[in-house]
């Protein structure tokens, strides 16, 4: 026997990453063309009834006389445009999660379930590899189509929350409240998020469709924990003194005090409201479908006198960009922190 | 009584042909063995004699004369398909309560005990069986149906070598005792030897050789059945029969 | 092997149809099958009615409150009026919007495995080899199945018609009021377990067709979509003909679902839809608008307004309706399905 000296590596050079390309897109690519057209569609849909409300805000603000019925009557149109755009704006909402749900739910899952794991984890390019290498790459193409999208939604709903709406009569919302989970930030940074729960999901349940109803289950109790708790603490809200707002800004509350102690919170109770003022009807702004926190508050000017002072905290419409990389910060974290805990999971265990 | 009569049959999916100008008449009360290589067309042949599809060529009878899927000939056939497809995510007392609903005759308390003596609990979920719990626990479910014909695919293919011995023991007291005729794919030729007394070889979707073992062995001087397989299959193809 | 008593004879031999197997065999197997699918519905739907309950609440005293206080145009009746008004088409509406998806999301999950899960895993190979026919064995789940949905769904739709009652009408006025017509209809007794049939049958089909289960989900929340969007859009105004009227107070003005408006002059058409740029600033120029309606400071020059419109008292027939062409679409569809498992599988 031949004494040889041995020149091997203690462990061979992991196989490089490019390889996995052809593999995930091979795997995924029914996944991705769904997608794809899913968002086609949408893009579709959403540039078309853009340029509507486009032309239609356009109109009206180059109207003159302003006030005039003609006037008006753009305005009723343009107003005519959110009946259907607010139809719009709720149902797509769901998008994010179903994306992300029927993306990320079988990406593990169906590997687990159908039993083919034990061919792709026995393979040479390693178990962990191999799935980060599928969750960054679905995560990034995914990311990238929403986030043009997002784009678009942005667009195609600017002018409902453009300034000065409120001067012309027409719908003008705070764009932190208008649809603002699928802008261009956020619609990529939900749909990573329910991504990654969905993985998650898959690693655990070892099933697709369960996997995929936990990702939407999941994706709608924090969708709503965000409208309904999180949004308004982003930023310290803005406090000021019975402030004219514009009707971009986000009113989260208001209050009244009176010698510096607080009076009341809220609309003035019917007692005050019938002994100081003597609207005929209820006051201006306050009747549904203005939408916003438009104006100055209509009971400073009656109440004012004997002492009540209005406060309002809100967010201005300036904070647009802070709010979507706050929330899609914190959402990318999450993302982040399933995706590593899937993968430890995967690398831990599996049979 | 023929238990499977085949004249002219033939499928075929897209352009291919998997089966062509099949023509059988295996007889009752015996074990057939349907052997050959990979896409020799065995499995087509079992699905079309189960009624899983419909031929596109030829017609197939069984059980004497009964059509192929038709409710008569469900009746009187059990059908282990390739893989023992069994719903996962059921527990065995959950497929047990399956078969015995849709099926007309049903043994119970024979499932039962055959299920004791394998060592496989009523309550675990027929994906968390072993392959070879599986194949046992499909077999029982086809056993307890009291079927006048056993079409096996491939049965033994998961199953370690004591237990491809019970498994064919349990096969053949079914066949000797009850008068089950069988019907069974296999690679596995040595086991078949033991079991088998009807044969049909089949490669590139033709049949090739039909005929009781002992004539054929008999007519073509070779001494098993492993042996006239190999011979015969090497004559008419390239590759090699295992 | 010890030896057992078979249970039952051995059938009879060769002769043609022996008796069929009972269909209530089939009541066991579809449980044990498909007790998950049915537990998860359930659940859903337990949730979102706990949800519908506790928001309700607070929105039937809003409205309670609202329509109990006298007088009317006080500004204390009126702030009520106001809240009611802020609650209603807040959240409500929202919620009203997000529930259209469910019947597609029960119909899709529920119905696509039926078929799919079994080509897709290869258990037909067992389901279509028992004594039990495969024709049989399909008729009988897809007709259980969308029954058990129906019963769940219909049970929520009551729910949601009580849910969105205060907005029928009737009350002091300036109180929001919203045409049944709107986003809710497809929510309510009849529709609602309509819509979730409709969606299980074409996801059976479409399991049938595509033979895996995601992709067979994926197909039947699309064909929902358009299918939905379709009705919503151009169907349902032409259920029954709509109810033309000169009169400018519509019966229960803001109940009536406004399909199209249009002038005239001289017995001949005008226009339709709002006055074109030039009449208004002919004749309606002087102050402010009239609001919505033109008609008043057209009307002295000749032009009569028409609008045609379905009353809020025809909610029911066009449930009916409604539910009507989704059942036989469904019936339909099954029926092509049970016709493709019995003539092909493998």
């Amino acid at each position: 026997m031949q004494t040889a000296t041995l020149t091997e590596e203690i462990s061979p050079r992991p196989l490089p990453w490019r390889r996995m390309a052809g593999v995930i897109w091979r795997q995924h690519r029914l996944a991705l063309a769904a997608v794809t057209v899913l968002l086609g569609a949408l893009a579709v849909f959403l540039w078309i009834s853009g340029l509507q409300v486009h032309h239609a805000w356009a109109a009206a603000a180059a109207c003159r006389p302003a006030g005039s019925a003609g006037c008006q009557d753009l305005a009723a149109t343009f107003n005519g445009t959110w009946n259907d755009m607010s139809i719009a704006a709720i149902l797509l909402q769901v998008v994010p999660g179903l994306i992300g749900a029927f993306a990320g739910g079988p990406v593990l899952a169906r590997e687990l379930e159908t039993g083919t794991f034990r061919f792709a984890w026995t393979q040479g390019f390693g178990r962990w590899r191999w799935a980060l290498a599928t969750l960054v790459a679905l995560a990034v193409v995914l990311a990238v189509l929403t986030a043009a999208l997002g784009a678009l939604v942005s667009w195609c709903f600017g002018p409902f929350s453009a300034a000065g709406n409120q001067a012309l009569g027409v719908y003008g919302d705070s764009p932190i409240v208008l649809v603002f989970g699928l802008r261009a930030v956020t619609f990529p940074a939900w749909t990573l998020a329910v991504f990654a729960i969905g993985a998650l999901a898959g690693m655990l349940i070892r099933r697709v469709v369960p996997a995929i109803i936990a990702a939407l289950a999941a994706y709608a109790g924090l969708a709503i924990a965000a409208v309904a708790f999180l949004r308004e603490h982003y930023l310290t809200p803005l406090i000021a003194s019975n402030p004219n707002l514009p009707g971009t800004a986000w009113v989260i509350g208001q209050w009244w005090t009176r010698d510096g102690r607080l009076a009341f919170a809220g609309n003035p109770p019917d007692g005050l409201t019938s002994t100081y003022c003597n609207f005929a009807q209820s006051p201006p702004g306050k009747s549904a479908g203005t939408g916003g926190g438009g104006g100055g508050n209509p009971w400073a000017a009656c109440l004012g006198p004997h002492g009540y002072l209005n406060w309002t905290s809100y967010q201005p419409a300036s904070r647009l960009w802070p709010f979507q990389w706050i929330e899609g910060g914190w959402l990318l974290a999450l993302a982040v922190l399933l995706i590593a805990a899937t993968l430890w999971l995967a690398h831990h265990r599996a049979a | 009584m023929n238990v499977v009569e085949a004249s002219g049959l033939g499928k075929r999916y897209g352009r291919t042909w998997a089966l062509r100008e099949c023509t059988l008449q295996i007889p009752a009360g015996r074990v057939t063995a349907l052997v050959g290589p990979n896409g020799a067309g065995k499995t087509t042949l079992l699905n079309l004699a189960v009624g899983l599809t419909p031929p596109s060529a030829g017609e197939v009878t069984v059980l004497g004369g009964r059509r192929a899927g038709s409710p008569a000939a469900l009746d009187g056939i059990a059908f282990v398909a390739q893989d023992t497809p069994l719903y996962k995510g059921l527990s065995v007392a959950d497929m047990l309560f399956i078969t015995r609903s849709l099926n007309r005759r049903f043994d119970q308390p024979y499932a039962h005990a055959r299920l004791a003596e394998l060592g496989i609990p009523l309550r675990r979920r027929a994906g968390k069986l072993s392959g070879g719990q599986q194949a046992q626990l499909a077999l029982t479910l086809a056993l307890a149906r009291r079927p006048q014909l056993l079409v096996l695919d491939e049965p033994v293919a998961a199953l370690d070598p004591v237990a491809r011995h019970d498994f064919m023991a349990t096969v053949l007291s079914a066949a000797a005792a009850e008068g089950v005729s069988v019907l069974l794919s296999s690679h596995v030729l040595t086991e078949l030897e033991r079991v088998a007394s009807y044969l049909v070889l089949m490669s590139r979707g033709q049949v090739r050789l039909a005929g009781a073992v002992d004539d054929l062995l008999a007519a073509h001087g070779q001494a098993s059945l492993e042996e006239l397989a190999l011979r015969y299959l090497r004559e008419t193809a390239p590759e090699v029969a295992r | 092997m010890s030896a057992v008593t078979v249970s039952a004879r051995r059938g009879a031999d060769g002769q043609a149809g022996p008796r069929r197997l009972p269909w209530r065999r089939m009541a066991g197997v579809t449980w044990r099958q498909h007790r998950l699918a049915l537990a998860g519905v359930v659940v859903l739907l337990g949730a979102l009615a706990v949800l519908l309950w506790v928001t309700g609440l607070p929105l039937h005293r809003a409205w309670a409150a609202a329509i109990a206080c006298h007088p009317a145009s006080s500004p204390g009746c009126q702030d009520l009026i106001g809240n009611f008004g802020a609650s209603a088409t807040g959240g409500g509406k929202t919620q009203g919007i997000l529930l259209q998806v469910v019947p597609a999301l029960i119909g899709a999950f529920a119905g696509a495995p039926v078929l799919a899960r079994e080509l897709e895993t290869g258990t037909f190979r067992f389901a279509w080899t028992q004594g039990f026919a495969r024709w049989r064995w399909a008729l009988a789940k897809l007709v259980a199945l969308p029954v058990i949905l129906a019963a769940l769904t219909a049970a929520f739709g009551v729910l949601v018609s009580w849910y969105y009652q205060p907005y029928a009408g009737g009350g002091p006025a300036g109180l929001y009021q919203n045409s049944p017509f709107g986003d809710l209809f497809s929510l309510r007794e009849v529709t609602f377990p309509a819509w979730t049939v409709a969606a299980f049958a074409i996801a059976a089909l479409a399991g049938m067709l595509i033979r895996r289960v995601v992709p067979a989900i994926v197909a039947t929340l699309a064909v929902y979509a358009g299918l939905a969007f379709a009705a919503a859009s151009f169907l349902r105004e032409h259920y029954l003909t709509p109810l033309v009227t000169t009169s400018l107070e519509l019966p229960g003005t803001s109940t009536a679902w406004v399909i199209s408006q249009w002038f005239t002059k001289d017995g001949r058409f005008a226009f339709g839809g709002n006055p074109p740029l030039n009449i208004l600033n002919q004749y309606c120029s002087g102050g402010k608008g009239a609001g919505p309606s033109f008609a008043p400071c057209l009307a002295p020059h000749g032009y009569t307004q028409w609008t045609s419109f379905q009353p809020a008292s025809r909610l029911w027939p066009f449930q009916w309706i409604e539910g009507g062409w989704l059942l036989g679409l469904s019936a339909a569809i099954i029926a092509v399905t049970i016709w493709l498992v019995a003539r092909r599988a493998a």
